[in-house]
């Protein structure tokens, strides 16, 4: 605080030295500097108002623009990328379903397939067993009529050599062979064998 | 600065008469040092933002980014929010000139080779409040009329007798407070700075070239001062800056405030 007291009495003191403006209380405004302030101020005033300021508030607005601008079109990006998905996601479901449909579909077939297949090889065995039987049933038929042909003959034939001539004029006797053959026909009847039906003489 | 004090033995302090520095002549209207700087800083700043506003991007690079930076600061943070965003955008060039216009003239008081701060000359705060002063009673005067503008100044539903004194008072501080202090304060500050500056300067310098034996060593503290204060400036630069447009937005946001 001293210093100041004596920096104040120092400028009393200097007060004749200089020019009014060096002594004067620094409160007091030079002209020159007054003047020179207000042109400065005027003169950069007008710079940035014509240029600085506009270009600097066309930047800003562009920004804003860009910004909002970007978050339109991230906005309606979205919005594609999500109905896109949600197509994909239906068409996936689609495709799904057609496949199940597909398999369903296929299964049934196949069992459809097995079934006809199985009922047309069970009528095929069918028939085929039966034909086997029929023609076992013919060639049996076939060799007893042919036996029984054989074994009159054969059993006439035989027995007339073995009894002669007697044979052939004694009714008594006839009656002997016809018993004889009802008996071998009863007996091949019994037990199916037409192989069986052997001549008791049948080594000759 | 100087040379009084290595011709005296005696120290001389800093004082009213370092602040008179004329270049060319004398008198009313000789050219002054601040004279010199002012217009140079004018000159410097008209220059660096018509080329630095040249070639603007939408995403900006380094040197774009710190203009925005402190561009920003005076246009949103002062202008849109005191003024208000329906009527801030007229007053940003005023805004943004005063500030850049005031900071680097202050910061010319610590910066080599000026080191002499503008404003501590009053009649460069003076120029400046002049024009904050115009342009708020212009626009003041423009939204309501000189009668409304007159009849704005007293707040409604007071008693009928304190209307002439308040009256008064607020039209002593619209006409004349407002401009003075604004004008002051800056020219105050940067005046004071100086002064403080220039007091640890001299007073190191002296102790260091006069000094008798331990007391040249004062002369360690009293720049450490010095350099402190000088950062200490830096501060002071911006904060007046700061505060010029502060109260400058205030003074046109009342313009647009339609109650007290």
């Amino acid at each position: 605080m001293g210093t100041i007291d004596n920096a104040a009495g120092v400028l009393a003191a200097e007060g004749g030295e200089g020019g009014f403006w060096q002594d004067a209380y620094p409160v007091i405004p030079h002209p020159g500097e007054l003047i020179v302030g207000i042109i400065s101020f005027a003169v950069l005033y007008f710079v940035y108002k014509r240029f600085v300021v506009p270009r600097l508030e066309a930047m800003l607005a562009e920004r804003q623009r860009t910004i909002e601008g970007g978050i339109e079109r991230a906005e309606a990006m979205q919005a594609e990328a999500k109905a896109a998905l949600e197509q994909y996601r239906a068409q996936l479901a689609e495709a799904r379903n057609e496949a199940a449909q597909i398999r369903d579909a296929a299964r049934a077939e196949g069992q459809q397939i097995i079934e006809e297949l199985r009922a047309q090889a069970q009528e095929e065995s069918a028939r085929i067993v039966a034909r086997g039987e029929e023609q076992i049933a013919a060639a049996r038929q076939q060799v007893v009529n042919e036996l029984r042909g054989q074994i009159g003959t054969l059993a006439v034939d035989l027995a007339g050599r073995v009894v002669g001539e007697s044979l052939a004029d004694d009714a008594r006797r006839q009656g002997t062979v016809d018993r004889f053959l009802d008996q071998l026909d009863g007996m091949s009847a019994t037990d199916g064998r037409g192989g069986a039906v052997t001549v008791p003489g049948g080594n000759r | 600065m100087t040379t009084e004090v290595s011709a005296a033995e005696e120290f001389v302090p800093p004082s009213a008469p370092d602040f008179w520095q004329p270049l060319v002549g004398d008198g009313a209207f000789a050219l002054t040092r601040t004279m010199v700087v002012m217009v140079l800083v004018s000159i410097g700043l008209a220059v660096a933002m018509m080329a630095m506003t040249r070639r603007l991007s939408v995403v900006p690079g380094r040197g774009q980014f710190r203009l925005e930076g402190v561009y920003g600061l005076v246009r949103n943070s002062i202008g849109r929010d005191i003024i208000g965003s329906a009527h801030f955008k007229p007053y940003i060039p005023l805004l943004f000139t005063l500030f850049t216009l005031i900071l680097v003239n202050n910061l010319m008081g610590i910066i080599p080779p000026v080191q002499f701060p503008t404003m501590s000359r009053i009649g460069f705060p003076l120029a400046l409040a002049l024009g904050v002063y115009l342009v708020y009673l212009v626009a003041g005067v423009r939204r309501r009329g000189l009668g409304g503008f007159l009849k704005n100044l007293v707040p409604s539903g007071l008693p009928l007798f304190v209307v002439p004194v308040v009256f008064l008072l607020e039209l002593v501080t619209f006409l004349i407070t407002r401009p003075v202090t604004l004008t002051l304060r800056l020219f105050g500050n940067m005046f004071a700075g100086h002064i403080l500056l220039l007091l640890f300067a001299l007073g190191g310098e002296y102790f260091l070239l006069h000094g008798e034996g331990l007391l040249r060593v004062i002369s360690i503290p009293a720049f450490a001062m010095f350099m402190l204060f000088t950062a200490f400036e830096i501060l002071i630069a911006f904060l007046q800056a700061y505060v010029f447009i502060l109260l400058a937005s205030i003074y046109i946001a009342e313009v647009y405030a339609d109650d007290h």
